[in-house]
Parts: C-alpha cells; structure tokens; sequence
C-alpha cells in the first residue's frame, strides 16, 4: 500500500538546544522574586540537569517544582529562532531596519510620546538599562513601562511615601529570626515556595507564629496557625484597627516615632475615624472579633514581627494605601529595621527589583532617581532629550494604544495580550496599533500573533547578566547553552535599534559587563547617600570580575563592600527631611461593587506548578500534571445557588469579558467568592484568559489594577458532549467549544466538549492533513461513548475519547502511559478500552510535580496508614521530599482523611 | 423375568441423531434401540465436508462413529435403509425394504435437504448440492478434469464449498443473490471485510446477482445471469438454503407447518413421537446449525429417560470454516431504535465486532477478525444477563469486565 511519508516519525516532544558547556554552570533561577541560585548542566545532547546551588543564600539548596522542572523547558520546539517581519523570516539587518525605521518615523511625525516600550521583570538588568536608556534618555519620552507595574508598583509607590525610595529593608534571614510572621495578600506556599520551606524549617525550630490573612484559605494556610479570611478589600480597616490597637494598648514606640518619623498623629486619627473598634473591624471584614484581637495581640505582644506582603495587597485600586497601612502598623510599633522585622514586599518575577532599580517603571526615571533628578542622569548619560516627565502607565499605554495616541509599541519578554486587565480590549488595541514588535522566546502566544516584527530573543539558559531578588540581592544568571537559532540578548537588540536611530555614541556596548558597569557607575553618580540604590563598587569589576560575581546585596558602595544584609536600619530614611511618613489611610472599597447583575467577586491568582502566561511551564509535562485544566474554585453553598456541579463548565462573566473553565467546589473559598488561576490564554484553552474577565479598575498612584476583585456572575455552560485526545504531534482544535491543551511524558493532551457531536471524519479531516493514518474506531451507542485511535506503522500516533456523560471518561493516566511504547500490540485495539485489562489505576491529579505521586495514590497510603504524617509518606512514596512544594498539600490531604 | 426394555427407533442418523445416542448413553438409558440412515456411512460429522472438501481433513477425520462403536453400544444401525411409512397408532415403522420394525418411542430425525432451486438447467450433470459425503465424492471426482468452478450463494455453506473447490485447485466464482454475504449472519462491514479477504485468497465474488439459466449439452457449460453476461462453468454447485425433510412425517399424519411441529419436550401432535434436529419446528422456528440441534437432542434424551427437561429455543450462533477466516456471529441484528450498537472498526488489521444491545441485554454478536471471547458474548446473549454495569469495557472482553463483575457482585 502506498503511504505518504510522515514528516516526523517519532516524537518531537523534545527538541533539545545545544550545550555551550557541558560544566556544571551556577546561575539564577528565572521564574519568582525569591531568586533562588540553580546548578545547571547541560549534556552533549543538550539535555539540562538542575539542582539547588547550596552556596546561594537565597535557598542553599532548596529548590521548588518549577526551578526543579526547568530542564524540561530549555526544549527549542515552541522557540521563536529567527526574526521576523510581517510574518516572514527576515535577516536581522532587515529586522533592525525596520524597527528603527518605524519608530523614527513616527517619532518625526507624532512626537516622542507616540512611541512605547512595554517591557518585563523577566528581562535581565542589563537589558532592562539598555530599555530604559534608549526610551527615557534618547527617545526622550517616558513611556517604557513593564509588567512589574502589575505586581509590584503599589509596593514601590508604599514605599515611596513612606521611605522616601522604593526601599525593601529586611532581608530573608529575618523570616528565619521573626517571632511572628503575617502573611498577607500572598499563597506564598504556592508562589514562593522556598521562602516558606525557609520559614517551615525556622519555625520547626522557633515558636514563630504564622498569621495566614486571606480571603481565599490557600495551601499556605495548611501549616499556618490561624488563617483569617477576610472579605475582599479590607485589608486597610484590618491594618488601621491595629494601628488603633497598637496605641490603645500602649504599644506605641513614641521614641522611634518622634526620632525617625512624621504624621503619627494625622495617620491615627484617620484609622480612628475608619476603624473605630475590633468589633467595626471585624464586621467589615467579615471575620469574628476573637480572630481580629488574636491577630492585633500578636503582632503587638510580639516583639519581632514581620509582614509579608504581595500581590493581594499591590492588586487593588487602594493597594497603595494598604502598603502605607501595613507600614504605619511597623513604624509606630517601631518594628522596622531590625533583624527579624519589618514590612516585607515579596516580589513575584524574578527581576522585578532589577527593573525597579533601573527605572524600568514609567512613573521613575533610573536608579532610584525621580523626574526632578533628569538633569542629573541626562549629564550620566550624555543626553539633551532626556524625559522629564512619567510616562503612560500599563494600562494607560494600552488605552492609549486603542485610541491611536501610541502608534508604535514595543512589547519585550511579555504577553500583555494576556496578562492586561479587560484584555479583549488589550487585543483591539493591539490588533489596530498600526506598529508592534515584540522580542520573545516563544514564536505563538496571544501576543506574538499581533506583531509587525518579532525579535527571537536568548532565553534562560542561553543570556547572561543580573537579577535582584525581593532581599535586594544581585545574582547572576549565567549562560550554559548556545543561544538557538538567530537569537540574540535582548541588551544587543535593543542597542542595535538603538545605533540604527541614530544614537550609536551611547551605546556602543560589547560585552553585557559593560552595560553593568555604567549602570552601576550610574547608582553611585551624584550619590552622596541620597539615594538608597547604590552599587558605585560593582563599577569596577572586569569581565571577569563580572562573570564570577557572587550573590551581593545592595547598597554595595564604599561603606558597605560587602554588600548590605538589611537597609532602614538605623532610622534614616530617603525622603528630604530623612524621617519616615505615617500616611493617613482612608479604606476604600474596589473600584466595582457587586450588583444583581454580577453578584458574586473574582478572585485571580497563581497555581502551584505554573507560570505566568505558560510560555515556560506550558512545556513542561510535569509541571502541567498539577492542575490539568483552568478552573474556577467556588464554595459549595455558591455552586449550588447558580445550579453548578462540581467539574461541570462553567462560565464566568463580568461587564467586559467571559471565560469558560471547569467549576472546583471547595469550602477553601469564601462564599460568593471564585477564584480563577491567571496563567491560562488562548494557546492552552478556548476560553481561559481571566483578564479578559478582569476590571480595568487601577490604584490612582501606583496604576496597579485591581486583579483581585471584579463584579462577576457565573452559569452552566451546558455542554451535550465530552472528550479529550492523546496525541504525539500538537494539535489545536480552535472550532470546538471548549478545548484546554497540555503536555505530558510523550504527549499532548486535548481536554474538549462542545454543544454537539462530531464524528470520526470530523476528526480525520483535521488530523490526517496528508498523512496515510490507520484508524480504529470504537462507537458504543449504548453508552453515547466514541473512541477512536490514529496509529502509523504500528506506533501509536494518538487516541480520542468521547461521551455525553463527562464521568464516564476513563482515567487519562494509563492512556498516556501507552506512548511510551512505541510498537503497539497485535491487540491494539483493546486500547480503546482505555485501561489495562487488568484494571486501570488511577492515581489522580499529580500532587508530587518531582516524584510524580498523585493525589489518589496518597490518599490511598493515608487509608491504610491512619497515622501517617508528611514525612512518613514522604519515605514511602518519596512525595514532598525533592522540592517539598507540596507538603502542604500532603498535610490537607491527611487532615481531610482525619476529619472523615 | 425381565421386563424386555423399550423399542426406540431413530430415523436419520444424522448429527442430531448421533448427538442423541450419545446422551442416551451418558444417561445408560434402558431403551433396545435402532436406527435407520439412508446414508451409506455410519456416523460422520457433517461440518467437517467443508475441511474434507478443501483436503485439510480425511474421510477418517470426517466419519466420527463407525459401525463399531454403534456395535459396542448395542445399537442396531440400518445403514442405506430408508423408512418410508409410519403408522402412529400401531406404533410401527416400515422401511424400503418393506420390513416392519414397532417402536414403542419414535424419534425423526430426518435432518433437511439442499434446495434445488427451479433454474432451467438445473439438471445438467456437474450440477450439484452439498449436504452429503456422497456430494462431496462426486465433486472432488469432478475436480480432477474441471477448471472452472460456479457456486451459486455467498451463504456459510456456499463459501465453504467454495473455498474447498479453490484450495482442490479450481478457479472459483461465487454468485450471491444478495449484497452482503452471509446476509442472516453478517452486515455490510463485515461482508466487506469478508469479500476483501476472500477476494484475497483467490476467489471471485459477485453479489447482488440473479441467476437465468444453467447452459450446457447435458454437461454444464456456463452459467447465465440475468444481465444476459455469463460466466464459464465446468462444475456448478448450488448451496441456496435447506429445506427440513418432513415428507414422511406429512405422510404419516403428524403435524408439520415449515418443519415436524415439536412442542418444549421435542413431542410432534403424535404421542410417543419425538423430533428433533433441522426436520422440526419449534416455536415457529426452524433451525441449520449444529448448536440448537444438541441442544434438542439433549432435551428429548431427558425426557425420553422420564425426567423433564424443556427446550426453550436456540440461538442461532455460527463460525465459518474457512482458512484465515476469524468470524462469529450469533443471534439477531436488528436495527430499529430500540437496539443500541457497539462496534470496533479496525480496517487495517481487518477486524470488525459488534454487539447489538436491546433492552440492556446483548441480542447480536458479531465477531469479524478478532472472535476473542465469542463464547463468554453467547453466554451472556443465551442467559440474558444484564449487561449495564460492564457495559463500558464489555466490547474489549471478558477479562475487562470480571473485575466490574466481580465488584458489582460484591456490593449487590
């Protein structure tokens, strides 16, 4: 028989770069603002081994799921490796050209200000200095903003107020030496999980108590000693009664107060006016009044206090408020500035502070210098155009994108397609900006699809420079792999546009030490310890210097050239007086109440084993095992007001978008609350971007939307028909109603329904696409079940499974496992029956990302080991004992099994 | 002195009639028996003439009761010896001979024969049926100085013969009236399939044709069809159905409709008057296939031996004897909305099963290609059994399905 070649045989799961060494390589780990230190090693065939760096200080050696998991992501398949202009393979001279033309060009015709950058704290340092320099300082506009304005700028406007400079001062030692810890606004357990492996290893050590304030009662509650769920919003009057608290119950350091600060007695009388009793507070919180005085006793009785605090704070139209809230609280206690205290901004990528320190945000201008310094930087930086004034901020650079004032953007190592609030708009906008580049790893995601031009750039792995973590300490990620393809650092990109606009002077950089050096030179410039950003030492390293730099936290300058464990510690702030500022908080609700119309509130976040917008996780098969499909959690009492079932589609719609993802019923949720992960987009599901469902609602500071709280209602999707596919090659079925995609061991997984029924033809007429496949087909009218599996010289090529009744769906796990084998059985076809003749076995959704242990298998060991304890099923089924991510799961898990 | 035992006469001594004989024996049941058969041979078994015809078998494969083993049993057989009268009311035989034989038990079992069907020609020497070893003698004879072979029905019998004269080295064309091949047991898939694999081995199938005449000078010649082609033919068999022998049985006043009307004991309207095998008529159905005719033969040994015992009807479950021909199928295939398919299609390996469902119950099977478990799916057709809880995995087998079984029965 006559069969037309298969273009891939076997399987092109992985695609591996190639090695530039094949040492063991110490480098930074890309993904959260813990910045934990990574030992990579690449083999001949460009396979990556990872482990933790135990010299790094930022986790000695501990690692979590995804840093585990990141050798799995440095596969080229999904890589963008060439530029590209108009959808066409370009040389980068083209490329370059083209950039530089157009944005010349509508510079002449429009003005600086109709071009932006909208850049990202994935960027290295350096990348991110070159960026800035070339928007602020020669383009000579401001409008270079990046998606840290999304997680971190109410942290940096707090700061700002409150300090005089976007200062961090605590250092990760202090979680170790605190006493008590309040974690608030972060599932820091799931978001940085070795931040909380850190604090779970001190606190089996200390008696440090753990204040869990969330609404939602996530896995980091698990091991908390008291969670207080606390309506949406609220986290200011909570903050102003403890201020209330603090100096009803005689807790005041009037000493600190009177040496080091201003506007007590404003910032009191506001929270007294706004949160006038525990009983008021507890009320507007929604929480019982003993749980509020436990948490006001603790933190006062408590000499080293420290609050932990990130996007559940920084997400808000008041996020700068809630900020200075938690801040009065420690500078009126005097709990700030020494070890084991402090208000404690975690950052969520893993160069948010880098970009901060550069002026990576529109609203600053670089190292820590504001507007009002440009004339100092425009003589650093030999300009006569420098910016003098902020720039548009995220949200507003994509409204102004829409409205055609921004002509021509920028888009650097980030998916604003996804991540913008109302980003169906987000899309027009980009869709009719009538110039996008955008320089990425990845070849397709939501945003690439809109660009002009794209720029391949080197990914982790492949580029080399500098992040700083959220304790403010630099560390460098170096390069172990060739960079594929044509890619190329994002410093030389940008450089290059740069030397094609006509600035070449400036930047004539040839080595990324380079770049370093002058930024370095930069925060020591006309720094007479006026600014907290100071690094003037690190001006003098050689490459070599550079290439060896060990883990330093700044300020690190002629007093301190050992680098600074913690700053604000001596009562000397960076405001012009140097004292610190109360600021009288007013507690605001969101910017939307719910309504009848949408009565209940959206929550977003993070899930354990996932990034961001998935460009990176999404390649991962053992990352994608945690939480298979996008979900919306809902408390049962909800469910059962909108008539939702558990794992039934559900949709979920606000006044400016819908998504539809699958109902998870938990009593974790609030009441007529649901929570919705973040990280899915229109490359993984049909309709999972939640920011599509997300209020444009912004702080008026900081510019930071409110991702945690939208006006939402929520129904059925009623579905007639269920499925999922197995498949060696990618495949993306964009016309069925509901699809979610995700990779496993040896291939890809397609979990869909839709209105209706499609046939096997339906099926072959997209998949066979020139290729001579053997088909099996397996219809059960009886069951309104259809199976059907495509194979190719005897190898399993993929399989489907459908059914009116979702449950009777047999278990993915064996199904999958069978592709691994690459020559099938004479008895093939009994495949089709979707588990081993001698019983499939279910383990369930992956718990364990290392060791791959799912949440049935563990289940199962606690039934028969009615007193296991973590570290019992840790020896026995080696779960939680890699990254111990999931160790907090584990303990739920034997909680859940206690109370049964 | 003893009682001298009961007289039973068997006519036929066919499959039916060995498979009696032997539960008589099973049961050492009293009875002095004799038996007539207007065959030559002692006892053979007639679904080997397939194998015996393809030469995979011998006549000594073939003949599974000799004379001998008749002997041991004390049984007389009358072979070459037809029964031409029966008188109910005396209780008497007479046979070709005019010898008279008196019975105190009766049973007929006087099988069926080919149907001839009335097509001019149908007389002309190298025409043939196939029922007997005698018919396929005289083919294999035949064979010798013929090339061309026609065998007009694509049914079980007509491609087994078919498949026999292709393996003795003749070119083979099988003219089939209707569409689909062995249509009371396959459906259009599976005749497909079917038709590929023949076609594969070497035989010419042509379905969906009628037949006009026979040609030929007293030696067949060809055979022409009614869109006036014709196809040469040097040996012509015919395998078109079977017809229930029932002429003594009319003769004789016992009540006959298509077959010997039986009631559940295997009785005819005449007392003392048994039948059982493809001459009868149970519940308005006649039966060709060995299965339901054991299945008789065992009811009317029992009730013969004055224990009860009822036959409450057969399924009709069937393979086909041919090299390289996996295939089952059993019961019926309904296709109105109240029966529910499963089906596997798997082309490229041939194999092709369905099961039809009605009522939450298996009522069709049929295996094509791959008959694992074809016994256990007749078991659970012949028994009934409800089949919901392991109706997921039920088309994958037996070994699918006895975990849920298991489990059902452990929580029931």
């Amino acid at each position: 028989m006559f069969r037309k070649p298969l273009l891939r045989v076997h399987s092109t799961m992985s695609n591996y770069p190639t090695a530039l060494t094949e040492e063991k390589i110490k480098t930074t780990c890309p993904y959260c603002g813990v910045g934990c230190g990574v030992i990579a090693q690449a083999n001949k065939q460009g396979q990556v081994t990872i482990e933790g760096d135990t010299s790094h200080p930022a986790n000695s050696g501990r690692l979590c799921s995804k840093g585990s998991a990141l050798g799995e992501t440095v596969n080229l398949s999904h890589r963008l490796l060439s530029p590209m202009v108009n959808n066409k393979k370009a040389s980068w001279d083209e490329a370059l050209a083209e950039v530089a033309n157009c944005f010349v060009e509508t510079i002449n015709n429009y003005g600086a200000d109709s071009v932006a950058f909208y850049v990202s704290g994935q960027l290295l340092t350096e990348d991110y200095y070159v960026a800035n320099k070339l928007m602020k300082g020669f383009i000579g506009s401001a409008n270079i903003d990046t998606n840290s304005r999304l997680c971190m700028s109410s942290a940096v406007a707090g700061h700002k107020r409150a300090f005089g400079s976007d200062a961090v001062g605590p250092c990760y030692e202090d979680l170790e030496s605190a006493e008590a810890i309040i974690v608030t606004g972060s599932n820091i357990a799931w978001c940085h999980p070795v931040l909380y492996q850190r604090i779970e290893a001190a606190r089996e050590n200390n008696d440090c108590q753990l204040y869990i304030i969330d609404p939602r009662q996530t896995h980091s509650c698990d091991t908390a000693d008291v969670h207080l769920p606390i309506r949406p919003g609220t986290d200011a009057v909570l903050f102003n009664g403890l201020l209330c608290y603090l100096e009803q119950h005689a807790c005041i350091d009037h000493e600190y107060i009177n040496a080091h600060t201003q506007g007590f007695d404003a910032a009191l009388t506001l929270a007294k006016q706004t949160a006038p009793s525990i009983e008021f507070v507890a009320k507007a919180c929604d929480v019982s009044v003993e749980k509020v005085e436990q948490f006001y006793q603790l933190f006062s009785n408590t000499e080293k206090v420290v609050t932990l605090f990130s996007m559940g704070i920084n997400q808000s139209s008041s996020g700068v408020d809630k900020v200075n809230a938690i801040i009065n609280a420690h500078l009126a206690a005097g709990k700030i500035g020494k070890p084991g205290t402090g208000p404690f901004s975690i950052t969520g990528q893993p160069n948010a502070m880098g970009g901060r320190e550069v002026g990576g945000l529109a609203s600053t201008l670089a190292a820590h210098m504001d507007f009002e310094q440009s004339e100092c930087v425009a003589r650093f930086w030999n300009s006569d155009k420098i910016a003098i004034k902020p720039g548009l901020k995220a949200v507003d650079l994509f409204n102004d994108i829409k409205s055609g004032k921004v002509k021509a953007v920028w888009v650097m190592a980030t998916n604003p397609a996804v991540s913008i609030p109302d980003s169906n708009s987000v899309n027009e906008a980009l869709k009719q900006c009538d110039f996008v580049v955008v320089s990425d790893c990845i070849r397709k995601t939501d945003t690439t699809r809109y660009a002009d031009v794209l720029l391949p750039a080197a990914a982790w792995g492949e580029k080399s420079g500098t992040v700083t973590n959220s304790e403010r300490r630099i560390s460098r990620q170096r390069s172990f792999l060739s960079t594929a393809g044509e890619a190329r650092p994002d410093w030389w990109i940008i450089s290059e546009v740069a030397k094609r606009m006509g600035f070449g002077d400036e930047f004539q950089y040839q080595h990324v030490a380079d770049v370093f050096r002058e930024h370095a030179a930069l925060s020591g410039f006309e720094n007479a310890g006026n600014r907290d950003f100071d690094i003037s030492l690190l001006q003098e390293l050689d490459n070599e210097d550079y290439d060896a730099l060990k883990p330093i936290q700044w300020p690190v300058n002629q007093e301190n050239p050992e680098g600074t464990r913690r700053i604000l510690t001596n009562g000397h702030f960076y405001t012009k007086d140097n004292k610190a500022r109360f600021i009288p908080i007013e507690p605001r609700t969101p910017g939307a109440n719910t309504s009848d119309t949408f009565p209940l509130v959206l929550n977003t976040g993070r899930v354990r084993d996932h990034w961001h917008t998935m460009t990176r996780t999404g390649e991962s098969q053992r990352l994608s095992r945690h939480s298979l499909e996008p979900f919306a959690q809902c408390h049962p009492a909800t469910a059962k007001q909108f008539a939702i079932k558990d794992k039934q589609l559900i949709r979920i719609n606000s006044e400016y978008g819908s998504v539809v993802v699958r109902a998870e019923l938990t009593d974790r949720q609030r009441q007529d609350e649901i929570f919705i992960p973040l990280h899915w987009n229109d490359q993984f599901s049909a309709n999972a971007r939640v920011d599509a469902v997300v209020n444009p609602f912004v702080d008026p500071i900081s510019g930071q939307p409110e991702y945690k709280h939208t006006p939402v209602k929520v129904e059925p999707v009623k579905h007639e028909w269920f499925g999922f596919i197995l498949s060696r090659h990618e495949y993306q079925f964009d016309e069925l109603a509901y699809w979610t995609k995700l990779i496993e061991k040896d291939n890809w997984r397609i979990e869909f329904s839709d209105k209706e029924i499609k046939d096997i033809n339906w099926f072959k007429k997209r998949i066979q696409n020139g290729h001579d496949y053997d088909w099996i087909e397996y219809v059960d009218e009886y069951n309104q079940t259809a199976r059907y599996l495509w194979q190719y010289e005897n190898e399993i090529q993929g399989c489907i499974f459908t059914a009116t009744d979702y449950a009777s769906l047999p278990a993915r796990e064996w199904l999958s496992e069978q592709f691994s084998t690459t020559t099938l059985q004479d008895n093939k076809w009994q495949i089709l029956a979707g588990l081993s003749s001698s019983g499939g076995v279910d383990t369930g959704s992956v718990v364990c990302s290392c060791f791959g242990v799912g949440e049935n298998t563990i289940k199962d060991y606690i039934c028969e080991n009615a007193k296991a304890d973590v570290n019992q099923i840790g020896k026995a089924l080696n779960a939680g004992t890699n990254c111990g991510s999931c160790r907090p799961e584990i303990k739920s898990l034997i909680e859940n099994r206690q109370h049964s | 002195m003893p009682e001298a035992p009961q007289k039973l006469i068997i006519i036929g001594n066919g499959m039916a009639a060995i498979r009696l004989l032997e539960e008589l024996i099973e049961k050492q049941s009293p009875f002095d028996i004799t038996v007539f058969g207007s065959e030559p041979h002692a006892g053979y078994n007639r679904i080997l003439l397939s194998p015996l015809l393809s030469g995979e078998q011998t006549l000594n494969d073939v003949v599974t009761h000799p004379i001998d083993w008749y002997d041991q049993h004390g049984i007389t057989l009358h072979t070459s010896k037809t029964v031409t009268d029966i008188s109910a009311s005396e209780k008497r035989v007479r046979d070709i001979d005019g010898d008279i034989y008196h019975f105190d038990k009766l049973v007929i079992a006087t099988g069926s024969q080919a149907f001839l069907p009335p097509i001019p020609g149908n007389d002309l020497n190298g025409v043939y049926t196939y029922r007997t070893i005698n018919d396929v003698e005289q083919m294999l004879s035949s064979c010798q100085q013929s090339k061309q072979a026609v065998v007009i029905g694509g049914g079980l019998l007509g491609l087994e013969v078919a498949y026999g004269l292709h393996k003795q080295g003749m070119n083979v064309t099988v003219l089939h009236r209707h569409t689909v091949l062995m249509e009371r047991q396959l459906d259009e898939t599976a005749s497909e399939h079917l038709t590929a694999m023949l076609a594969n081995t070497g035989l010419s199938i042509k379905t969906d044709v009628n037949i006009k005449k026979i040609l030929g000078d007293e030696k067949v010649e060809s055979v022409l069809l009614e869109d006036g082609s014709s196809i040469p033919a040097e040996l012509v068999v015919f395998a078109v159905g079977i017809r229930p022998e029932i002429s003594l049985a009319k003769k004789s006043d016992i009540d006959c409709a298509a077959g010997i009307i039986v009631n559940d004991q295997m009785q005819t309207s005449c007392q003392d008057i048994f039948a059982i095998g493809e001459c009868c008529q149970h519940n308005d159905k006649t039966y060709g296939l060995v299965a339901p005719l054991y299945e008789q033969a065992a009811v009317c040994a029992t009730v013969l031996n004055n224990e009860t015992a009822s036959y409450t009807g057969s399924v009709n479950a069937t393979g086909l004897k041919v090299t390289g021909v996996n295939l089952f199928s059993a019961g019926q295939f309904c296709e109105d909305d109240s029966c529910q398919i499963i089906k596997l299609v798997d082309s490229a390996n041939s194999i092709y099963r369905k099961l039809v469902i009605k009522h939450n119950r298996i009522v069709g099977i049929l295996l094509y290609g791959d008959i694992t478990d074809s016994r256990w799916y007749l078991e659970l057709l012949e028994t009934k059994q409800d089949i919901t809880a392991i109706s997921q995995t039920l088309q994958f087998g037996k070994q699918y399905c006895v975990d849920v079984q298991e489990t059902v029965a452990a929580c029931a």
